[in-house]
């Protein structure tokens, strides 16, 4: 596929995907009138992965799935549940998996940690690498012997002669 | 030289967990509720509409739910592999109907009250059965998915197996294959009922 047909297939993607977002906004009526709660319910869709179409949140997702769990986000809002119970409600099913920021825990260890590991590592090797090459060029920076001066005035005359 | 066969190393490294994470199914999500009381539920039997059953009423027993739909295509697939089951294996294999009429997506749920909904569901579970075949013992039917959401249900058919004090045992996501039948779900069984 050449860049071109890539471009333009990006371009339709991103449009259809908005116009999606947009259906979705429309056609699911807000069950409360309450700007407080859509913005609660908002901030925690975000927060809940869709497991159909897993690399979306229940706020992108247009799937089934997701409007059912956004449904019961809202019924939970409505009944005063804390943010945390309506998170809880939804691991106890789904897992960890339907949090979209994994949880730091044993298990996600070297998820959280991986990154920083790597970049310690990397840091230590450049550091090492460095040193090495610094003592590397002080090494061969230093000034001829007197013994290697004349052999190389010997050569330079030899060459200026011919 | 030996440097070069570090970064060889890394690489080949990368490639081997590249190739077993594309190995992996995204969808195979461990479920929670492995080792967990099934969830409660009360819902309407399809052979019998004015009754009610639920996990409660197989309190004792080694038992299968299978979650499934007429509108849902992997559960033609996986048909014909409970149909036999069900001639064969003596375990009660409960069907949950999940969202006969809303999951089809050939609706428009706005405009259909609740007892439409209610009466198309039944006689489309009902049609579907009598042309593929009913394993099951019975059918409950979740109109509105809050039964699935409950067992985590987030791609039909799905099966769980539940043992005699009602905690689930095991969940498997997708058609059963003979395969998964033979080598998982027919030895725990087994295990289950010793």
């Amino acid at each position: 596929m050449s860049v071109r047909h890539l471009m333009t297939a990006l371009v339709f993607a991103s449009f259809f995907g908005s116009t999606a977002a947009l259906a979705s906004a429309t056609t699911e009526a807000a069950l409360t009138t309450d700007p407080v709660a859509e913005k609660r319910l908002q901030k925690l869709s975000e927060e809940l992965r869709c497991l159909v179409c897993q690399n979306q949140t229940i706020a992108d997702s247009n799937a089934e799935l997701a409007q059912d769990l956004r449904r019961e986000v809202r019924t939970m809002i409505k009944d005063g549940k804390t943010d945390k119970e309506i998170v809880d409600f939804m691991v106890v099913r789904y897992g960890d998996f339907v949090l979209y920021r994994p949880p730091v825990k044993g298990i996600t260890l070297l998820l959280w940690g991986g990154p920083v590991a790597l970049m310690l590592l990397g840091m230590f090797a450049l550091q090492r690498y460095l040193r090495r090459r610094a003592s590397r060029i002080n090494t061969e920076d230093q000034p001829l012997s007197a013994d290697d001066a004349s052999r190389a005035e010997a050569l330079l005359k030899e060459a200026n002669q011919k | 030289m030996n440097r070069y066969y570090w970064i060889l190393g890394g690489f080949a490294a990368l490639v081997v967990l590249l190739a077993v994470g594309l190995g992996l199914n995204p969808r195979d999500v461990p479920s929670p509720l492995v080792g967990k009381p099934a969830p409660a539920f009360s819902l309407n039997v399809l052979a019998t509409p004015e009754k009610t059953t639920g996990p409660k009423d197989m309190q004792g027993k080694v038992w299968l739910l299978n979650v499934w739909a007429s509108w849902c295509v992997s559960c033609r697939q996986e048909h014909p592999v409970l149909v036999e089951f069900s001639r064969k294996v003596k375990v009660p294999l409960i069907g949950l109907n999940y969202k006969e009429v809303r999951g089809d997506g050939a609706f428009d749920m706005g405009k259909m009250p609740a007892d439409e909904e209610k009466k198309l569901a039944f006689q489309r579970a009902n049609q579907w059965l009598s042309q593929h075949g009913d394993p099951y013992t019975l059918t409950v039917m979740d109109l509105d998915g809050r039964v699935g959401i409950d067992y985590g249900v987030y791609g039909v058919p799905e099966t769980y197996v539940i043992d005699k004090a009602g905690v689930i045992r095991m969940k498997h996501t997708g058609p059963v294959s003979p395969e998964v039948l033979d080598k998982k779900i027919m030895p725990l069984l087994a295990e289950l009922n010793k």
